[in-house]
Parts: C-alpha cells; structure tokens; sequence
C-alpha cells in the first residue's frame, strides 16, 4: 500500500553523502571516519541481506512485542470535543518506549560486524535502557553514558541499566544531559575502536546513524497506516509525534511523507516558554550548524558556541535535532510546534485520567499539542498520536512537580 | 612560501624537526594565554597552536575541555582569537601561527568571512577536528583563496587506501594523531610511530607532525627525530592549570612556569641525534 519510493518522493534522502537537502553528514574527527564508513558498509549489506531483515522480524515479533496496538482514544476524544484520535501504542513494547525498536536492529547489526562491546548514550534513559537489555539478550558488555543531572532525575531507569547489567556513567561536563552525554561517548568510542560499537538512539549523529535509525524506526508509521485502514478505511488526517533527536517522530512520519493530505506535526519541548530562552526547541528556537557529527538546526550563541537546552523531559532535552527534520522543517513538509513543561505536566494527568494510561513525560508533550488541535478540528477528523513512551520512569519526577511527596 | 612551509625548510637546514607548543586561547584570560604567545617563540616554540575554545570539544580530553571552558568563560570568542594572532604579529612575522578548533563557531562566523580575517590577522593555518576531507568543501576553496595550510588529521585507524584521499588537497602540515582516543591521555610507543609515519610519508611529501600523547621533553624529542614535529598540549596546559587559584585565576610565576617547560621540550628537540 505504500506508494514505491521514486525520484520524486521525499522518502529518497539521504544522499551518498548523508545529506538531507543542506543537512546531515558526516562531521567527525578522521579517527572516527573509517568507523563509520565500516557502519555505513554493514547496514548497507545488511539491509539487502533477507536473513537479517528476517531475523529482526523474529525479534520485534517475539522479543518486543510488534506489532504495538492502534488505541482509539474515545474518552479523551469526548473529553477534547474535536477530532478523533488514535494512539500508536509504542509504550507497549518491551522495555516501555519505542527505543527498542532502533536498538534491535543496531544490536543485530553490531553482532553481525563482529563487535564485542556496546556503547550507548542516554537522557531519559529509555535509550540507555533499551540498549541494556539488547546487551543482556545477547551476553554483551554495555556501557551507558549518562548526564549527571539526568542520572539524578531518572533513578529508576538508571536502577533498572544495572540490573540489566550495563556499567552507567554519569557525565559531569556541559550541564551533564544528554549533550554531554554524546560528547562523552564519541571520546569513548574513538578511545575504544577496534572492539565497540556506538548504538546512537535517535536520528542524529554522522551518517547512516539518522537514515539507519529511521529505517529502525519507520516500523512504528508503517504498521500505523495499516492499523489506520483497517479501523477507519483512510490515512490519519494528521499524525503528532514529540522531538527531541526526533527518532519516534521520524519513525511515525516517514511512511506518511508522499501521503500530501496527512499533515505531520513535530512538537519541540517548550521548556519554561520559548520566550524565555530555557527551552529545547532547535527548530522553533536554533539556527543551523554543527555537533554530534550534524549539521542541523541548534541552540548556539552569537559565536557559535552550543547553548544548554532544557526540558522537564530529560528525553527531550538536546540541543539540537536530526537532521531530516532539519530539512523537514525547511521544505515545510512537517510543520514544527512546542510545548511547555507546564502543558505536558497537564496533558501527562489528562491521560492518566481519561485512558488509563500512564505516558512519559517525552509524549506527555505530543499529547498537550493534541489537547490544543483537537477541538479546533471537526468530528470527522482523525489524529494519530505516537504514544512513544510509557510513564512509569516519570512518577517521581512528576509528584516532585506536582509538589507530592512519595 | 608559506610561514609553514619556510619555517619547516629552514629547519630541515639545521637538520632537526620542530617544536608546537598549543596553548588555549583565553585560558584562563586574554592577558595570560596573549603572554603566554608572545612567550612561546623565545621559549623554543617554532610553531605555535592556539587552541580555539568550543563548549563542545569531542576530540579532547578533561584537561584540554576544563581550558576550553575557562576560556570561554573569560569570554573568548572568534574574533577575539583572531585579535590575539593580529596582536602577536605586531611584535613577529616568522613564527607560524595554525588555529586548532571545532567547525561551529567557523560556521557561525561565516567560513569565508573567517578565513579572510584569520589570513589577514596572520594565522598561518587550520585544523579543524570536526571536518573530515567528506566534508572539507565547506572550508577549503575559502582557505585556499586566503593563502591559509589547511590541515589534515591521520589518525592510526586511517589505513592505507584512505590515505591519498585523506591527504588530497592537503597543505602545510600533516598532523598525525598518534593514539585512537581523546587529547592528554595515553603515549603512542616509539615503536608504533616508527611503523606509522614511513606509511604516511609514502604517500606525501609534506612535514608529518606527532600529536596527541606527547608529554614529556624525550617524548617530544623522540616525536621530532621520527617525524618532522612534536605538538604539546595538554602536558602544559596541566602545568598551567596547577598555577590557577581556587577562582581559576593565574597565579604570579603561571606564565614562567609554562615558557619553561616548553624550554624543557626545545632543548629537547634540539638535542643532535644519538
């Protein structure tokens, strides 16, 4: 049912060079090149490969629990007054957010590359968490790195790493997020060539990380179109995701972007107010340029220099943005929104409340973009919410918010 | 010629290789890190590195980042770093000065734009950390248009059919990177740099430069009789940061203390070969 990918098709990207439209590349250090280069060698073999795609089929069937249900949300529905709208519930999946999706297909790559170590980066800790249990599955080492501040706010999840088994270090540099954290693995991984592989979690980094990761992700909107026909006959009229890096936004859109009658709305994480300049909005608030082996759009300075983001979600609090939004967003194929703390901390207990399901803090804010769009649109409308993560990693820091003591 | 390229004939006369003291620009002031530059040359430097400060410098290690953001916090900027070379050639015309920095902040400034300037404040050449040759197009025509080396970074894990195409468009100097890892942190052996640097001179004509790793006066000394060039970095910056106060100020003897060292690695490199 997908329409095939031609020269036309905004699904082509990226180029040989790892360039979507001015965006992507590969800006890293020649230590790294030849790494990536080998990256880009494997995923590309591996993706002609039948036997791989078949035996991540068997473990997204299996192990994650793919494909993740279409939930029509009708209380909330009822409640908003507008719109239908639907969830794609990839808080289902093993280990409670879509980031298992990417980090069983990178795991299947680094073992068939021969690699006997993993390294990851993490800000919620989904990733960190995700790639953890990969690690376990498989009897690899892992290492997360992990901003200081973040290991503070999300204890659970950084609980649950090591009893998985991986080693978790805390980053100190920068305001020790996710930022940092990227930093901190890249000099891990240029210290560490010959035996480590970087499983990069979101869409940005050098190239293929944002195509691969994509192509990881793109899972989530292609078994959402299916589930769409089957319970309403049609495409969502629009689909929401929340970015941060972007990956389960770009893994919900992608299979829609040729679809021109499906309008696909990003929300950036607001912060304290865009107008405040505490935010982590690279779209709404940055400029392009270059980190993390990207060109993209960024929160920088006057001269450059990168500017901390911030966000109640630790998922989302990055400076930058992948780079295929970047282009996105220029082209005006996705149109790119916020929400603040304060409106994801409302829409985080609406849902609570309505559906009976608890989502992170990182959808809380696709969710507060919703609860805005909803009743604005007809009945007849449908919305198509990727609900990426669940909330149980969020509770303590949402009572800390709320001002409960648990 | 070049500076570059003349300093290094010059030193090909008197039969030994070169010295390339790094220092961060603005660590931990202006005042200090311009005394430091204009120290260097009298010192032994016979090029000089100045490192630009990133907040997000991924190639280095603690010691290098912690200079890098009391640079920035002493208010370093671009420009800024190009005043300091423009201030130095008031007083020096021969010693090469080569900028060693991140691609944003070039970025943010205009690459052409910064080119321009850096060629007219006297810089002699780039290294950028963060910009493969798959990219160079972004900075090289505007480099190559001002008269500035742009140069390439080997690194151990860079094998020999990525060589010539690593090296194509290359000038001034190679710089190897002689660990796979970040600055200030582990020594290449003596070994694997006897073995690394004939493989590079297979391929290039231009001086080969040894980084990252190289500490010691011996190091230094044994860098410079292998290849062409030892640079020093983190070693000093080490020494300086053991001058600062508690606020991260320079204490009385910081910029003594580091021009000595660096006498230390010069004599060193100047030492005839045993």
């Amino acid at each position: 049912m997908n329409k095939p990918i031609g020269l036309n098709s905004l699904r082509s990207g990226p180029s040989d060079r790892g360039r979507f439209g001015e965006f992507g590349g590969r800006f890293v250090a020649e230590t790294l090149m030849p790494l990536i280069l080998e990256v880009e060698r494997a995923y590309t073999e591996a993706k002609a490969d039948p036997a791989f795609e078949a035996e991540l089929g068997q473990y997204l069937t299996h192990y994650i629990g793919r494909p993740s249900p279409l939930w029509f949300a009708e209380r909330l529905t009822k409640h908003l007054g507008g719109a239908k709208v639907y969830f794609k519930r990839d808080e289902l999946n093993h280990t409670g957010s879509h980031k298992a999706n990417n980090c069983m297909g990178q795991i299947l790559l680094a073992r068939r590359m021969g690699k006997t170590r993993i390294i990851a980066e993490t800000g919620a800790g989904q990733h960190g968490v995700a790639t953890a249990t990969m690690c376990a599955l498989f009897g690899l080492p892992c290492t997360v790195y992990m901003g200081a501040t973040d290991v503070e706010r999300q204890a659970p999840n950084v609980f649950r790493m090591k009893l998985l088994g991986a080693e978790v270090k805390p980053v100190t540099s920068g305001a020790g997020t996710l930022k940092d954290a990227m930093n901190e693995a890249m000099r891990d991984w240029v210290a560490n060539v010959s035996d480590t592989y970087y499983l990069i979690g979101t869409v940005a980094g050098p190239h293929p990380y944002p195509m691969m990761v994509r192509d990881f992700q793109s899972v989530i909107g292609e078994e959402a179109k299916v589930q769409m026909q089957q319970a309403e006959g049609r495409l969502p009229d629009v689909a929401v995701a929340c970015i941060g890096g972007g990956s389960n936004a770009m893994g919900l859109f992608h299979p829609f972007l040729d679809d021109e009658s499906v309008r696909l709305i990003g929300v950036e994480a607001g912060g304290h107010g865009i107008e405040t300049g505490q935010h982590a909005a690279s779209l709404t608030g940055g400029r392009p340029g270059v980190l993390h082996g990207n060109r993209t759009y960024l929160l920088q300075d006057d001269d450059g220099q990168i500017i901390e983001a911030h966000s109640i979600s630790a998922g989302l609090d990055y400076p930058g943005i992948g780079p295929e939004h970047s282009w996105l967003h220029d082209i005006g194929r996705v149109e790119y929104v916020s929400a603040t703390d304060q409106e994801a901390l409302a829409a985080f207990q609406l849902c609570t409340r309505t559906e009976g399901i608890i989502p992170a803090l990182e959808p809380a804010h696709a969710l507060a973009y919703v609860t805005k769009l909803a009743p604005t649109l007809p009945a007849d409308q449908i919305i198509l919410m990727n609900l990426c993560g669940r909330g149980d990693k969020d509770i303590f820091a949402v009572a800390q918010h709320l001002g409960v003591k648990l | 010629m070049s500076r570059i390229a003349a300093r290094f004939a010059e030193l090909k006369t008197r039969g030994r290789g070169a010295l390339i003291p790094f220092l961060e620009a603005w660590d931990p002031d202006h005042a200090t890190s311009m005394a430091l530059l204009r120290g260097m040359p009298e010192a032994g430097a016979d090029l000089i590195e100045i490192g630009m400060p990133f907040t997000d410098p991924m190639a280095d290690g603690p010691i290098i980042q912690a200079a890098a953001k009391r640079g920035l916090a002493a208010g370093a900027k671009v420009a800024g770093v190009l005043e300091m070379v423009r201030a130095f050639r008031e007083a020096d015309e021969a010693t090469p000065v080569v900028l060693m920095g991140y691609l944003n902040p070039i970025l943010s400034y205009g690459p052409e734009r910064f080119c321009a300037d850096a060629a007219r404040a006297g810089v002699d050449g780039l290294i950028i950390v963060d910009l493969p040759t798959e990219e160079a197009d972004l900075l090289l025509p505007f480099s190559s248009a001002n008269g500035l080396d742009f140069i390439r970074l080997i690194a151990p894990t860079t094998d020999d059919a990525r060589l010539p195409h690593v090296l194509n468009g290359s000038s001034g100097f190679v710089y190897y990177v002689s660990i796979t890892g970040v600055t200030g942190t582990v020594t290449a052996s003596v070994e694997h740099l006897q073995a690394a640097i004939p493989r590079i001179r297979k391929v290039t004509d231009l001086p080969i430069a040894i980084g990252f790793g190289v500490r010691t006066p011996q190091q230094a000394g044994s860098a410079s009789r292998i290849a062409d060039a030892a640079v020093v970095a983190s070693a000093l910056i080490d020494t300086l940061s053991a001058h600062l106060d508690a606020d991260g100020k320079a204490l009385p003897g910081a910029v003594e203390a580091v021009l000595d060292q660096v006498r230390g690695l010069a004599a060193a490199v100047r030492k005839p070969k045993v």
